[in-house]
């Protein structure tokens, strides 16, 4: 039952980061790659929507963390507490900067917001990736000084970064040079996916810009895949074990770089919708396989003493999992539901009409 | 405790408490207003007068600034009880997660949605669709409600559970959440105090309008909306709600009782405080003005019914800031009953058919909104500082629920953000819907600049 749970716990995250993925990628362009007026308001318009919607996917899937692997939750918040905070702050510009731009027709006002959303963007999708690389890396538990913890064995708390940014060490920080390089890969696939997304939204000259920026941020994408893929085994004795163990797991690399392809294929032959679904592909390809690696381990260690922490250490009692069983079945075919009536009635590109003036 | 211990556990409540307090002023204006506007987008599509569809998109459109500065301080929430109360989430999470997911998946999905859609605009999607997805969000956010409900009662009143060797709190019993005593009278309480919050709104600005000439079409429709709900939401938030949640605390929470009307000492025919301030050296209190043997019979419907004082309770059960219980309690009772003056005073007037003309009243109108947002808080205040120095009543202390890797530096650091960060965002608020107020119901736009 633990499994299945954290099944659903990855499910609903990579959700989260293949929906929402596409609105910080969406903010990265339109931060960096747009300097017209027009055209950063149509960004926003083809985003407009959706963003709520796939932001709760971050909150349910925490929910479902919470109490289905409450410790998990209690010991990785409080030890990832600065950066979590900051992610929160983000958030909040993230969301007020695309919402508060269109309350006043004042270009300086726009300006504001339009940074704000921009910058947030920017920043929350370098902090995810760089979470998920503090995640493959591990943390001190235990909090271990000279042999001897601090706290219990399963708590920690990582500072911000460390005196050398080297994640070899035992004390590591939340900044180190892998960490920032898994964070500048999630900052250039989501502006990868932000860019398919725009063009599937989008017709005109916003269109054929993407379709130039797609390749460019494409090439940038996979040379840090594979300089990431190397940096594993600087970090990792073994990094692949899993896959060897269990072939079958193999078939999720397969699918990141099928994506990667699917990426390049389809943009050039001008298949806006497949562009998209080739970069999801990617996204849940990459973040499978850096879990499956890690399999059960959900945490590990960087000290000999206190042991990494697995699913099965970690996960609630019984009686509550079966239990929510019932209203999470009943929850997810809801929000299909709701997910279908908002793609049916938002779908197809947006042109100059489709808000009631 | 150590003195660098302590400042953190000051902290992540001062944090908790901040966050909590200031996100709590929008999600009560949300949960009301999704009722006023199902309410006009129906007069709408029943009347199909233009006035009602005006009013619905005008008050929608103050519901989605207000509807985005509660998300946007939503979030924080639920991630505080990871990061700042690990311990306690550690703990309880397996139960008090269960209810805060359903909420995720229930709730915000449905709100989110629907919203969206109805801010696509009622010529895209139809009156018909247009009208359900307003009645959608309304459902939403009263189950939000719910579900947040559900869990503040599981800490009030814990049922439904077991404790393992460990410590762990495990669930026993998934209905045993939803038919806590203590959950129908709070969740009731709760939106009625919602519903007044948004109906003293709503008349305000009713008021203003009639007050400054402009818009008096609206300005009528709003303050009588305003007044007929103001109305009886207040009779129902002092019977039966709170009178009910009153009775809970007695049966639950006897020491927070006596906390909260400043009874020290154990009496027969216990009298009801309308004033007075508690001096904690002397344990009494000062300057009184009492009715005799009211408490008494309020609480087990006898004249001289007993009720236990503070000194009948072992020290360190007794709630943390007595006074500030006692005052947050005083407080939303005198609220509370000057909230049911006004409006009757209103509805009075409405079935003179002369309260449109009565101007001194609409300028007491234009001036009361700010008081039930303070009733709200204080009303929250009480229920939070009567359950302390516990996290979950009886069982687990407040100060075995924080996370302890996690420094009074740190925590500092965060709270300093979040006040700095939450100042910016109530201006913005205040700015926003005073401009929304200001260009007036005539001409609506809910999705471009003006």
């Amino acid at each position: 039952m633990e499994v299945f749970w954290a099944v659903i716990v990855v499910a609903m995250l990579t959700i989260f980061v293949i929906l929402d993925g596409f609105d910080f990628g969406v903010g990265i362009i339109h931060l960096l790659f747009s300097d017209d007026e027009d055209e950063r308001a149509k960004m926003i318009q083809a985003i407009g929507p959706y963003w709520d919607g796939n932001e709760v996917w971050l909150i349910a899937g925490g929910g479902v963390l919470f109490f289905a692997f409450p410790t998990l939750f209690a010991v990785g918040f409080s030890g990832f507490y600065l950066p979590l905070i900051m992610v929160l702050w983000f958030l909040i510009f993230r969301g007020i900067g695309m919402e508060l731009r269109n309350l006043i027709n004042n270009e300086i006002w726009r300006t504001i917001w339009d940074k704000a959303f921009g910058i947030a963007s920017l920043f929350l999708a370098i902090f995810f990736g760089s979470a998920l690389g503090n995640v493959v890396r591990g943390v001190n538990l235990g909090g271990l000084v000279d042999g001897v913890s601090k706290y219990e064995p399963h708590y920690f708390f990582v500072p911000l970064w460390n005196s050398s940014f080297s994640p070899l060490k035992q004390e590591v920080g939340v900044l180190d040079w892998f960490t920032v390089l898994m964070g500048l890969v999630a900052a250039v696939t989501l502006t990868t996916h932000g860019a398919t997304w725009l063009r599937y939204k989008l017709s005109g000259s916003i269109n054929a810009k993407m379709k130039k920026l797609i390749p460019v941020s494409l090439g940038i994408q996979t040379i840090l895949v594979i300089l990431s893929i190397a940096a594993m085994f600087i970090l990792k004795p073994s990094p692949f074990k899993n896959f060897i163990e269990n072939p079958i797991f193999i078939v999720f690399p397969i699918i990141a770089f099928a994506g990667l392809a699917g990426i390049f294929i389809m943009n050039k032959s001008d298949k806006e919708g497949a562009t998209f679904i080739s970069s999801a592909m990617f996204i849940f390809g990459a973040i499978l396989t850096t879990i499956m690696g890690m399999f059960p381990v959900l945490l590990p260690t960087t000290n000999k003493v206190n042991p990494s922490l697995t699913i099965q250490s970690m996960k609630a009692a019984d009686y509550s999992l079966d239990v929510a069983l019932y209203w999470w079945i009943v929850g997810i075919i809801l929000v299909a539901i709701y997910f279908y009536i908002v793609h049916k009635l938002f779908s197809g590109k947006l042109d100059d009409n489709s808000y009631d003036h | 405790m150590h003195e660098a211990v302590s400042d953190a556990l000051l902290f992540h409540r001062l944090q908790f408490a901040f966050t909590i307090t200031f996100h709590y002023l929008f999600p009560q204006l949300t949960m009301g207003l999704s009722l006023i506007i199902v309410l006009f987008k129906w007069l709408h599509l029943r009347t199909k007068e233009e006035k009602y569809n005006l009013a619905a998109k005008f008050w929608a459109k103050i519901f989605a600034v207000n509807f985005i500065m509660g998300v946007v301080t939503g979030i924080p929430m639920e991630f505080q009880f990871g990061t700042n109360w690990s311990r306690f989430s550690e703990l309880t999470g397996n139960i008090i997660g269960q209810t805060l997911a359903m909420e995720g998946m229930f709730s915000f999905f449905l709100e989110s949605t629907f919203l969206g859609i109805f801010l696509f605009g009622e010529k895209k999607v139809g009156s018909k669709l247009h009208f359900l997805s307003a009645f959608m969000v309304f459902l939403g956010s009263w189950l939000s409600g719910l579900f947040i409900i559900a869990t503040h009662s599981w800490m009030q009143n814990p049922v439904g559970f077991e404790i393992l060797e460990n410590g762990k709190f495990v669930l026993t019993s998934f209905s045993a959440l939803f038919t806590n005593p203590w959950l129908i009278p709070s969740y009731f309480h709760n939106q009625a105090a919602s519903v007044l919050t948004t109906s003293f709104v709503v008349a305000a600005v009713g008021a203003y309008y009639l007050l400054k000439k402009e818009h008096r079409n609206f300005g009528k429709l709003y303050v009588k909306v305003g007044v007929n709900f103001g109305l009886f939401a207040s009779i129902i938030l002092a019977v039966p709600t709170g009178d009910l949640l009153a009775k809970q605390v007695a049966k639950h929470q006897p020491v927070t009782l006596a906390a909260m009307e400043g009874l020290f000492d154990s009496v027969e025919g216990a009298p009801i405080v309308l004033i007075g301030q508690p001096n904690m050296v002397h344990q009494t209190l000062d300057n009184k003005i009492e009715v005799p043997n009211m408490l008494s019979f309020l609480t087990y419907e006898r004249w001289d019914a007993e009720i236990k004082g503070l000194n009948d309770f072992p020290r360190e059960d007794w709630p943390t800031s007595i006074p500030g219980l006692y005052y947050a309690y005083h407080i939303m009772i005198g609220l509370g009953t000057i909230f049911i003056l006004i409006m009757v005073i209103g509805t009075f007037f409405l079935w003179q058919r002369k309260l449109y003309n009565r101007r001194w009243y609409m300028w007491i109108l234009m001036f009361a909104f700010p008081f039930p947002y303070i009733a709200n808080l204080t009303g929250w205040y009480t229920s939070e500082l009567g359950r302390q120095p516990w996290l979950v009543y009886n069982l687990l202390r407040t100060n075995q629920g924080f996370s302890e890797t996690v420094s009074a530096g740190n925590a500092l650091f965060t709270l300093l953000g979040f006040i700095g960060l939450y100042i910016l965002l109530g201006l913005l608020f205040l700015g926003l819907v005073g401009k929304i107020i200001y260009q007036g119901p005539e001409k609506v736009n809910l999705n471009k600049a003006e």
